[in-house]
């Protein structure tokens, strides 16, 4: 049913399963060793941002709320994952130190010897209660769900019973993110200041394993977690419930009139994405290695934005597009690996115009080409958008406009 | 002359006993060769009564141009000539200057204030002075009060007041400390304070029952938030009586040196890793007797019940003590008001700053419903204009002068090309123009790194600007941030005539009440809307430059102020200045007073003020002064 409706996802899946298996047969670990493992480690991170850019495009371009705060929630699930890491790692260092005393260390000490470890560097020797869990795998694989859902969940009904939306919502989730990232950055708020939680590359139990071995297993994670939603993601904007969240982006106060509960869609979405952004984050930081308060500026959800735009919002795999395009080759340019552009007397050297190009090419996306790199994939596919004679989809702000509507 | 007061005052104020000088030094003059603070004073004391001949001596061993001779005699070099300390005879012979270490210069110079104070040279009565306020013993409380006339008016006010000092820390009776504690009612000086402080010193005693003399500052009880049962069990261990308490890490260390093959005392070390086996084998090697027996949890419990404990003050007058704590109070609390007008200030030189950066960006909101995230790259433009004039232009002031124009041009035709180029096609869609914007801000921002670097530039201010204006001790504020108000007021002023008497504000007026209304009579909203933009860009300009001049100026200075700025925004209401206004106050004065709350800590003040602002956001969504109308979108 779903495939008959959006042959797409089928063409993706296999897209992404094509590019998996390549990928772990030109690895160091299960194959040629074509692809150095720092190579299949920012692959398997780009698969995160693609699956980042997919909840964004769900909340933005098919909901139509311009969310600035959603790589907060990224960053919360990497935090949570990393807590894990880090407190079972340090448990593993301090357990093997102090199996050398004299006398078996007792749980009290062990804990105490962890708590040094980590937050010596901000100065404290108690455990804050945030890492009451830490100790614990599932807790921590629960809490990368649950707290960045509760946090939406409260955020959104706050927002969105009030009214609030537009510009002003966009104004507001960037408030949040900034407030998150200061409060992360104090010393005292038990997430180690902005030193953030690092060595999350080792994972505990797992020491003998190489890090090739790992970073194709977490490249497999990313892939799979990316395929599921995708999945999930294509079933929600096929449905009924789809149509509504679209029918909200277009014309908010048509739909409240036909009697649907608006604030119950827009959180639900809004909830459902940090979440999926959440589980991205879980996933990309072991594979970074460290996180800090920095991850969470302001900034980088916007990047998160601009990426579906240029991929092309309202289609689930123009975000992947944009975010995968976008992201590599923005590491493509700032590794210094782009050759130099000799204009003359002039040369230019990308490293140091690379964010230059970047904000001006969305700038020309955003006023030529507002279906992005889609318009390729429409191209080719032979798609063209309604004759609406200049109209948008709606009147809202977040409405799809004419160039951006599939026939 | 002095002399002759010096022998007075010694008869009045010194000891019975007074000694011949020759015989002092003969007693102690291997102290005095090899002086040490903690020893010497009695010796100077000696000296200092020895009668004629101790004052030049002792100037002489403090400004170190005393010495010994071979055979032990004392000498004082004077320029070329050198004679002998006691009989005044010339020394031909070489002679060893003694170095005394500056503790014991210190107590010289104490032991010659009497005979200084009444020096007939002001500038010495002055310096004596000054010794006596730093470092005063009890003695010389006697010997000031014999001295209290003065021929100059000041030197006798400070006279006067330095003896109600040390009437406070030295009076035998404690009504006259009493009174003269009183009598600096309203003195915030902190030699009032250094006088008083001493007086509330207090030590932590644990006793059986406390002395009936001891003039107690505060009963204490074990388990109360000042003081812990841990603590108070430490106090009894420290006054030997109880017996200490076994640590963790003794335990461990103890059983770590009985380990017999791999069990300790019958457990297993195996097993050691359970708190309760340790336990069982410290009890079991106490109770062999190998180990000494440690204070059990009941014997804790009995010996804090047994004791009393208690802050006693040093000081043994309870009146004495009442009156000092009252006097502090009173200054503590004039001093928290003073902070307070001091904070006032600080908080309304933020909230210009913050008027200052938002009011281009709430006039464009107000127009056009649009949020243009490359704001923050204008303020920056600003400041960078004022950087290269300066650079271009000689003399501080001048440059400043030209900066000011030099920076609303460039942003204001920065912020007209923007909008002709971007904003104009995206009409209606505030979304896409706020991302737009923010890839103008990020393009922006990089070509700045690249053309200037990423060190900080200086934008110096004139040094008319340099100074700052204060009131007393406490309350402050730096003269650029006066000027920095100034001008918020200004072009609040400017801003206001805009809207009201110009035609240009007329047409924006009804483009922002109506736009469709306002193109049907005749107004280019086109042309308006582009007039607004540079106008609101232009003063961003002029922002920069006037946070330039306090701040660095980097790429990254229009970031700092961005997200504060649409706060003021968003809090303040769209499309009215004094919404603008009221938000930037809100803003300021709220992080300001998250401040003082938790001084330490900016960065939380930051994060409780956004968090005020989501909750603020629930109550006023459209902010403090909402634009009202039918064509409102809403």
């Amino acid at each position: 049913m779903l495939i008959r409706k959006y042959p797409s996802v089928l063409i993706f899946l296999g897209i992404l399963a094509a590019f998996t298996i390549a990928v772990t047969l030109m690895s160091q670990a299960y194959g040629t060793g074509a692809i150095p493992t720092s190579m299949v480690k920012t692959l398997g991170k780009t698969l995160c941002l693609a699956l980042a850019a997919l909840a964004m495009d769900l909340v933005w371009g098919y909901a139509g709320i311009l969310s600035l705060g959603h790589m907060a929630f990224f960053a919360l699930g990497g935090y949570m994952i990393g807590m894990w890491l880090m407190y079972a790692r340090t448990g593993e260092i301090v357990a093997a130190t102090l199996a050398n005393a004299p006398i078996p260390p007792t749980p009290m000490e062990l804990q105490q010897g962890i708590t040094s470890q980590i937050f010596g560097v901000v100065g404290s020797s108690d455990l804050p209660l945030t890492w009451a869990f830490a100790g614990s795998l599932p807790m921590q694989l629960l809490l990368v769900l649950a707290v960045p859902g509760l946090f939406a969940l409260v955020f959104g009904w706050l927002a969105f019973r009030s009214r609030v939306n537009g510009v002003y919502l966009s104004i507001l989730t960037q408030a949040m993110t900034l407030a998150l990232a200061l409060w992360l950055f104090q010393n005292d708020s038990g997430f180690r200041g902005n030193n953030g939680l690092s060595g999350l590359q080792n994972i505990p139990g797992l020491g003998h394993v190489p890090q090739a071995t790992l970073s194709v297993w977490f490249l497999w994670a990313s892939a799979l977690a990316l395929g599921l939603a995708y999945l999930l993601a294509s079933w929600l904007v096929a449905g009924k419930f789809g149509s509504v969240i679209r029918a909200i982006r277009d014309d908010e106060a048509r739909v409240r009139f036909l009697g649907y509960s608006v604030e119950g869609y827009k959180l639900v979405i809004f909830t459902l994405t940090a979440m999926i952004c959440a589980i991205a984050g879980a996933l990309y930081y072991p594979q970074a290695g460290i996180i800090n308060p920095a991850e969470l500026a302001p900034i980088a959800s916007i990047y998160l934005a601009v990426w579906v735009a240029i991929g092309g919002r309202g289609r689930l795999y123009g975000a992947v597009i944009g975010a995968v395009f976008v992201s590599l080759l923005s590491s493509w340019f700032t590794g210094g690996r782009a050759p130099d552009l000799n204009l003359g007397p002039f040369s230019v050297q990308w490293v140091n115009w690379w964010q230059v190009l970047l904000g001006l090419a969305f700038v020309c996306v955003t006023l030529f080409a507002p279906r992005g790199l889609s318009s390729v994939i429409d191209a080719i596919t032979g798609l063209r958008h309604p004759n609406r004679r200049g109209q948008d989809l709606g009147p809202d702000l977040g409405a799809l406009r004419e160039q951006e509507a599939e026939a | 002359m002095r002399r002759i007061v010096f022998c007075l005052l010694l008869l009045i104020a010194g000891p019975a006993s007074a000694q011949d000088l020759g015989a002092v030094l003969e007693v102690s003059r291997d102290q005095i060769a090899k002086p040490s603070r903690q020893t010497i004073g009695p010796v100077i004391d000696e000296i200092a009564a020895s009668g004629a001949g101790a004052v030049t001596f002792l100037e002489a061993w403090g400004d170190r141009r005393l010495g010994l001779t071979a055979e032990g005699r004392f000498a004082i070099v004077d320029g070329e000539a050198t004679i002998d300390a006691v009989t005044g005879a010339r020394i031909t012979e070489e002679v060893d200057l003694l170095r005394p270490n500056s503790g014991v210069r210190g107590l010289i110079a104490a032991a010659l204030v009497p005979a200084q104070l009444a020096d007939p040279d002001p500038v010495r009565r002055q310096a004596a002075l000054d010794a006596l306020g730093r470092d005063a013993t009890p003695g010389h409380l006697p010997a000031l009060r014999q001295a209290l006339q003065d021929p100059d008016p000041g030197l006798a006010a400070r006279k006067a007041r330095l003896e109600r000092l040390l009437t406070i820390r030295f009076d035998p009776d404690p009504a006259a400390r009493v009174t003269a504690i009183d009598s600096f009612d309203g003195d915030d000086g902190t030699d009032v304070q250094a006088a008083l402080s001493p007086l509330l010193a207090t030590s932590r005693v644990a006793a059986a029952s406390l002395p009936e003399t001891a003039n107690i500052a505060a009963r204490l009880s074990p388990g109360s938030d000042d003081l812990s049962p841990d603590a108070a069990y430490r106090l009894l261990v420290d006054a030997g009586l109880a017996r200490a308490r076994l640590t963790e890490a003794d335990q461990k260390s103890a059983l770590a040196a009985h380990i017999e093959g791999d069990q300790v005392a019958g457990v297993p070390v195996a097993d050691l890793a359970d708190p309760a086996a340790r336990d069982r084998a410290y009890a079991a090697l106490a109770q062999a007797g190998t180990l000494a027996p440690a204070a059990t949890a009941e014997e804790v419990e009995a010996a804090l019940k047994a004791h009393v404990f208690a802050d006693i003050y040093a000081e043994a007058s309870p009146e004495v003590t009442d009156a000092a704590r009252a006097a502090l109070n009173d200054m503590a609390f004039r001093k928290r008001v003073q902070q307070g007008a001091d904070l006032t200030l600080d908080a309304l030189s933020l909230a210009s700053i913050y008027f200052l950066a938002a009011i281009g960006l709430a006039i464009t909101f107000g127009v056009m419903g649009v949020i243009n995230m490359a704001h923050g790259e204008f303020i920056m433009m600003g400041a960078y204009t004022g950087y290269v004039v300066q650079t271009l232009v000689p003399g501080k002031t001048v440059s400043l002068i030209v900066a000011l124009p030099a920076a609303f041009a460039v942003t204001f035709l920065a912020g007209v090309v923007l909008y002709l180029l971007v904003i104009r096609h995206l009409a209606k869609r505030p979304l896409e123009t706020l991302l737009a914007t923010f890839g103008v801000s990020i393009a922006l921002q990089q070509m700045a790194k690249n053309i200037f670097g990423t060190q900080a530039r200086p934008l110096t201010a004139p040094d008319w600007l340099g100074g700052a204006i204060s009131w007393g001790e406490v309350v402050s504020i730096s003269t650029i941030r006066v000027a920095i108000l100034v001008l918020a007021l200004l072009f609040l002023g400017l801003f206001l005539f805009i809207t009201r008497r110009t035609r240009l504000g007329l047409n924006m007026r009804a483009v922002t009440q109506n736009p469709g209304m306002a193109a049907s009579m005749g107004i280019n909203p086109d042309r308006v809307a582009m007039m607004t933009f540079g106008l609101g860009s232009g003063i961003a300009g002029i922002a920069g430059v006037a946070i330039g001049l306090f701040a660095k100026v980097t790429s990254e200075l229009g970031s700092d102020y961005i997200v504060q700025s649409f706060m003021t925004v968003v809090v303040g209401g769209v499309g009215n200045i004094w919404g603008t206004l009221a938000g930037a106050a809100l803003i300021g004065g709220l992080q300001k007073g998250i401040e003082v709350l938790n001084p330490a800590n900016t960065l939380a003040a930051q994060t409780w003020m956004i968090l005020f602002i989501i909750v603020f956001i629930q109550f006023r969504p459209r902010g403090i002064f909402p634009t009202r109308g039918r064509f409102v979108e809403g």
